[in-house]
C-alpha cells in the first residue's frame, strides 16, 4: 500500500515538475524582450565560434599604407584602424575574448563564491561570521576598482583578465547563494530529511544546492553582462587584453585617438559592446520572470 | 416618501480584458433612503463589490467600464461628475470602509496622519484643529487614549482596532452614506459583533444610512432594514429584512439560508451547500441565471430571463415561479447535503 | 535605533580591518620595486637601498603592517613617492571633485529617471511606458567610456558645444564649472538613471495595486496626493537600495569617467598612481574609498528605518545586509 502510495507520488511529483518546466519554457519563449535577447547571445555565440570564416581579414595583419581608411574603402568594410588593420575582423575575434573572458570569469566568480557561500550559510556560527565579515571586506570596494588594483598585481593578459573579474565576482556570488542556502534551509523538508537521518553531503547535493541553482543562474547571467563590460573598462584603461589581440575595451580606447579622422572605430566597437550587454540583459530579465517573478537578484 | 438619497438606476459594469468581456453587474437597480441601511448579499463574483465600487467610480478603469445606468445623489448623476466634483463626494458625503483593515491602511503613515489628510482635503481647518477632529473621531469609534494612538502606525494595533480606525477616517467628514465592503470578513469572530455594534450605534448617532456588502447574512440581520441578493451581477430578490427572513421567496435566496449557521440548527445536522457554482459571465447568458443550480426550474427557465417583480409591496422576486398568482412550494432542505464547514 | 546604530557602527571594524588587509597585501604585490620605480633607471643600488630604507620597506612585513594600521587610526596614510607630499592631502584636494561629479550624476540619475519611472507606471502599457522601458533597458547595459567618448564625439567634436576634459574652477563663475560638469555627469549618469527608473516604475506599479491606494482615493484625495504621498512613500524602499547600491558604483564608475574626462578627482589619482607605481598614494587612495563605500551603505540602512517604520533594524534578520 505504501509503496504504490509512493509510486503515485512520484508520478505527481514529474508531472508538477514537467509542467513547471514547460511553462517555464512558454514563459520564457513569450517574453518577446527575452527571445530578442537569446538571439543576440546566439549571433554572439556563433560569430565568436566562426570568427575565422567571418571575419574577412587576418584581425591583426597590419598595413600602414592602409591606415585609418573610412568604411567600405578598398574592401575593409569598416574600414581600417591606425595600423591598417581591418575593424570588421577585429571585431568578429572580439566577440571571442568577450565570450571567453565572461563566461570563464563568471564561472571562476560563481565556483569560489558558491562554495564560500555554501559553507558560510550550512556551518552557520562562527565560520558563517568570519566568512560574510571577509565578503563584506571584499565587497567595500567599488567593483571596479577591485579589478584594476588586481590587474596591476597580476599584469595584463587573458588568463590574469579572468582572475582579476573571477575574483571581483566571489563575494557577490557568495552572499547570493548563501542566502539562497539559508532559505532552503529553513524549509521544512529539510528539517524532515533531516530528521530522517540523511548525512550532511546528501542534504547538501540532494536537496540545497538543486533548490538554489534557479536564482543562481539568473545571477549568473547577469554577471556575465557585467563581467563583459569590466573587461572592456579594463582593455580600456590599457589593463586589460595584452595588444594586439583584438578586444572590443582596447579598439575603443585606440578609437578614441582618431575620433575626428575615423570615428567609426571607437563607434562600432562600443555598439558591439552595448549590444552584447544589452542581450544577455534581455534575457537574464527574461529568465528571471518565468522562474519567479517575484525573485530579486 | 421623499426623494431618496442614493439611487442606482439600470447599472452595467463590464471588464474587458484582451478580447474577452465580463459583465460583472447587469441592471441593477435599487434605492437607498436617508438613515436605511441597505444590505447586500451574496457569493463572491456576483458583482456586490463591483456594485458598491462603482458608486464611487472607483474600479480601475481600465479594465472596468461602467457600459450602462446612472447613480443619483442628491439628485445628481454622479456617473457624469468631473474627476474633481467627484473626489469632493468620497471620503465627505460617502465614504468607503473595505474588507482587510490590515492592507487598507497605508503602513508608513500614522493613523493620525491618515486621518488629518481626509478631514484637510474636505475642510479647510488648521492642522491643530484637524488633529483635535481626529482625537475625538479616535475616541467616538472607541479607541482608548486616543490622544496617544494618533501617532502611532497602523502595525501597532490590532486587526479590530485598524478596523475602528477605517471607521474613524471614514466618518471624518461626517458623511450622508457609509459603504461597507465587506468589514468584518477579516476580523476575528469575536470582534466582528462588536464592529458591527459600532456601526450601528454610529448610524444612530450621525444620521446616516449604510450599504452592507456581505456574503455573511448573519451579518445583516442585526444592522440592515433592506436586503438586496444578488447573483450573477443581478438583483435576484430584494425585501425588508423580516420579510426576507419570514418568507423568502428565491431559490437562491433558499439555498443561500439553508447554508447559513441558525441558532437553532442541530449542530449534528451537516449544513447544506448550493451545488454547482455561477455561471460564466464573459457569455451571454440565456434565461435565468441561475437555471443551472436550481432544483425547481423547468422549461421556461431556459428561455427566458425572468424579472424582478413585486409580489407584495416592497418584495421583489426575479422568478417565474413567484408571481402573485402562482407560487413555488419550498421544498424541506431542497438541497442535497453538502459538507460541513 | 540606537541599539541597532551601535551594532551596525561595531560591525563596521571588522569590515574596515578585512579591507586594510585586503588593501595592504594587495599594494605590497605591485611589480617592481617601488623605490627602483621612483628613483628611476640611473640610480645607483646604495641610493634605491637607501630609499628603501627611508620607506621603511626593508622592516619585515609585520611590522610595516602594524605601523600601517597604526598610521591609519591617525588618518595618516603616508607620503606619496610621486608628489612629494602627504596622501591625506592629496586624498582632500581630489576627493571633493569625485563628490562633485557623483553627486551631480547622482541629482541627475534622479530628477530624470525617478519621474521617468512613475510616469511609465501611471501609463503603463502605452506609449510612454514602451519608450521609458526600453531606454532603461538600453541605459542599464551602456559602457559608460563608451557612452562618454561619443558624447565627446558629438557635444565637444562635431558640434564644439562642450569641452572634452578638465575641471573648471567654481571661481571662474558659474558657467564655465557646469561646462565642465555637465558631459562626465551625464556619462556617469546614465546607468543608475536607468536603473531607477526600472526600480521606481515595478515598484509603483506593485504599490498602485495595493488596497490602501483605494482606500486613499475613497477618502477623496487628489491623484497628486495618493501617488506622490501615498504610493510613493512605499516604493521608495527598493529604489533606496538601489540609490546606495548605485552610489558606491559611482564611485566605481567615476574612475573611468575621470580617466576619459581628465576629472581630477579620485579615480584619475588611482589610474595615475598605478602607472607610476605611487603604491602608498594606491593604498591609500582605495581604502579611503572602501571607508566611504562602507559609510555610505551604513546611511543607506538607517535610511530605511526613516523610510520604513515597519522594518525592525534590531531584528538580526530584518535590517542591515
Amino acid at each position: 500500500m505504501e509503496t504504490i502510495n509512493e509510486i503515485e507520488q512520484s508520478k505527481e511529483l514529474q508531472y508538477i515538475q514537467a509542467k513547471r518546466e514547460q511553462s517555464f519554457l512558454r514563459k520564457l519563449l513569450r517574453n518577446r524582450f527575452a527571445a530578442l535577447g537569446l538571439v543576440i547571445i546566439f549571433i554572439l555565440i556563433i560569430t565568436a565560434i566562426f570568427a575565422p570564416w567571418i571575419a574577412t581579414h587576418s584581425p591583426n595583419a597590419m598595413d600602414v599604407s592602409k591606415s585609418l581608411l573610412s568604411p567600405g574603402q578598398q574592401g575593409h568594410l569598416l574600414g581600417t584602424d591606425s595600423y591598417g588593420r581591418d575593424t570588421f575582423s577585429r571585431i568578429v575575434y572580439g566577440s571571442r575574448i568577450s565570450l571567453i573572458v565572461g563566461v570563464s570569469a563568471v564561472l571562476f566568480g560563481a565556483i569560489f563564491g558558491s562554495l564560500l557561500g555554501l559553507i558560510s550559510g550550512y556551518v552557520g556560527g562562527r565560520t558563517d561570521s568570519i566568512i560574510m565579515r571577509m565578503v563584506d571586506g571584499m565587497m567595500a570596494f567599488p567593483f571596479i576598482l577591485l579589478a584594476i588594483v588586481l590587474m596591476t598585481v597580476l599584469g595584463q593578459g587573458l588568463v590574469n583578465v579572468v582572475i582579476a573579474i573571477g575574483v571581483s565576482n566571489i563575494p557577490g556570488f557568495a552572499r547570493v547563494f548563501r542566502g539562497q542556502v539559508l532559505s532552503v534551509k529553513e524549509a521544512e523538508y529539510i528539517e524532515v530529511t533531516r530528521s530522517l537521518g540523511a548525512k550532511h553531503g546528501r542534504i547538501l547535493f540532494k536537496h540545497i544546492v538543486p533548490n538554489s541553482i534557479a536564482p543562481l543562474i539568473v545571477y549568473a547571467t547577469m554577471s556575465i553582462a557585467g563581467a563583459i563590460i569590466s573587461e572592456a573598462s579594463l582593455s580600456f584603461l590599457g589593463l586589460g587584453i595584452e595588444p594586439p589581440t583584438a578586444s572590443w575595451g582596447s579598439m575603443l580606447q585606440e578609437g578614441k585617438d582618431f575620433l575626428v579622422l575615423s570615428p567609426q572605430l571607437a563607434t562600432i566597437s562600443g555598439l558591439a559592446i552595448l549590444f552584447t550587454v544589452l542581450g544577455i540583459n534581455l534575457f537574464g530579465d527574461g529568465l528571471r520572470d518565468a522562474l519567479d517573478p517575484k525573485m530579486k537578484v | 416618501m421623499s426623494e431618496p438619497l442614493l439611487k442606482i438606476d439600470n447599472l452595467h459594469v463590464e471588464f474587458k480584458t484582451g478580447s474577452i468581456i465580463t459583465r460583472a453587474v447587469n441592471g441593477v437597480t435599487f434605492e437607498l433612503n436617508k438613515q436605511e441601511n441597505i444590505g447586500i448579499v451574496g457569493e463572491s463574483g456576483s458583482g456586490k463589490s463591483v456594485t458598491a465600487t462603482s458608486i464611487l467610480q472607483l474600479i480601475p478603469s481600465p479594465p472596468a467600464k461602467i457600459a450602462n445606468g446612472a447613480i443619483y445623489f442628491k439628485g445628481k448623476n454622479l456617473l457624469e461628475l468631473s474627476t474633481k466634483e467627484i473626489r469632493k463626494i468620497r471620503g465627505n458625503e460617502i465614504s468607503m470602509i473595505f474588507q482587510d483593515p490590515s492592507t487598507s491602511l497605508n503602513p508608513v503613515f500614522t493613523v493620525g496622519n491618515q486621518l488629518i489628510e481626509t478631514i484637510r482635503a474636505h475642510k479647510k481647518v488648521s492642522k491643530k484643529h484637524a488633529k483635535q477632529k481626529a482625537i475625538s473621531l479616535l475616541d467616538l469609534v472607541g479607541i482608548p487614549a486616543p490622544d496617544k494612538r494618533i501617532d502611532m502606525y497602523p502595525h501597532e494595533f490590532s486587526g479590530g482596532m485598524r478596523q475602528r480606525v477605517m471607521i474613524a477616517i471614514a466618518l471624518a467628514c461626517d458623511p450622508k452614506v457609509l459603504i461597507a465592503d465587506e468589514p468584518t470578513t477579516a476580523l476575528d469572530v469575536t470582534v466582528q459583533a462588536q464592529i458591527l455594534n459600532l456601526m450601528k450605534e454610529l448610524q444612530e448617532k450621525l444620521a446616516m444610512s449604510i450599504i452592507m456588502i456581505t456574503h455573511d447574512l448573519g451579518v445583516v440581520w442585526e444592522t440592515c432594514d433592506k436586503l438586496l441578493v444578488m447573483y450573477a451581477g443581478r438583483v435576484v430578490e430584494s425585501a425588508s429584512v423580516k420579510d426576507l427572513y419570514q418568507q423568502p421567496l428565491h431559490p437562491y435566496t433558499w439555498g443561500l439560508l439553508d447554508s447559513q449557521i441558525s441558532e437553532e440548527q442541530n449542530s449534528s445536522e451537516p449544513l447544506a451547500s448550493i451545488p454547482g457554482s455561477p455561471p460564466d459571465l464573459s457569455y451571454e447568458i440565456k434565461g435565468c441565471p441561475f437555471v443551472e443550480r436550481c432544483p425547481y426550474a423547468q422549461e421556461i427557465c431556459y428561455q427566458k430571463t425572468p424579472q424582478l417583480n413585486e409580489t407584495t409591496p416592497g418584495h421583489a422576486v426575479a422568478c417565474h415561479f413567484q408571481t402573485s398568482e402562482h407560487q413555488l412550494e419550498r421544498k424541506e432542505r431542497g438541497y442535497s447535503d453538502g459538507d460541513t464547514t | 535605533m540606537k541599539k541597532f546604530l551601535i551594532k551596525r557602527i561595531f560591525q563596521l571594524i571588522p569590515t574596515l580591518f578585512i579591507v586594510a588587509v585586503i588593501v595592504f597585501f594587495i599594494t605590497r604585490m605591485l611589480p617592481g620595486d617601488p623605490a627602483a620605480v621612483m628613483l628611476g633607471p640611473q640610480a645607483s643600488a646604495e641610493d634605491v637601498a637607501a630609499y628603501s630604507e627611508r620607506l621603511g620597506l626593508n622592516d619585515p612585513l609585520h611590522q610595516q603592517f602594524f605601523d600601517y594600521l597604526v598610521n591609519l587610526t591617525r588618518f595618516d596614510f603616508g607620503n606619496s613617492l610621486n608628489y612629494n607630499q602627504p596622501v591625506a592631502d592629496l586624498i582632500m584636494e581630489r576627493f571633493p571633485n569625485t563628490i562633485i561629479l557623483a553627486v551631480s550624476a547622482l541629482i541627475l540619475a534622479i530628477l530624470i529617471g525617478v519621474p521617468a519611472g512613475i510616469l511609465a507606471a501611471k501609463k503603463q502599457n502605452t506609449f510612454i511606458d514602451y519608450i521609458v522601458t526600453t531606454l532603461s533597458l538600453v541605459g542599464v547595459s551602456m559602457p559608460i567610456f563608451w557612452l562618454g567618448v561619443m558624447l565627446v564625439l558629438l557635444f565637444s567634436v562635431n558640434l564644439g558645444w562642450l569641452p572634452s576634459t578638465g575641471m573648471g574652477s567654481i571661481n571662474e563663475g558659474l558657467w564655465p564649472f557646469l561646462r565642465h560638469l555637465i558631459l562626465p555627469s551625464l556619462a556617469l549618469a546614465t546607468i543608475p538613471m536607468a536603473e531607477f527608473a526600472r526600480v521606481i516604475r515595478s515598484s509603483m506599479l506593485e504599490t498602485l495595486s495595493n488596497d490602501y491606494i483605494k482606500a486613499a482615493r475613497s477618502k477623496g484625495l487628489k491623484e497628486t496626493i495618493v501617488i506622490y504621498k501615498h504610493a510613493l512613500k512605499n516604493a521608495l524602499t527598493p529604489l533606496l537600495t538601489v540609490m546606495g547600491l548605485q552610489f558606491s558604483k559611482l564611485l566605481g564608475g567615476a574612475v573611468l569617467t575621470e580617466t576619459i574626462f581628465s576629472w581630477p578627482g579620485m579615480g584619475l589619482l588611482i589610474v595615475n598612481a598605478i602607472d607610476r607605481r605611487d603604491f602608498v598614494v594606491v593604498q591609500g587612495s582605495v581604502i579611503f574609498v572602501a571607508i566611504i563605500y562602507v559609510v555610505i551603505n551604513l546611511i543607506v540602512d538607517i535610511l530605511y528605518k526613516v523610510v520604513n517604520p515597519k522594518i525592525n533594524l534590531d531584528d538580526p534578520h530584518g535590517g542591515g545586509n
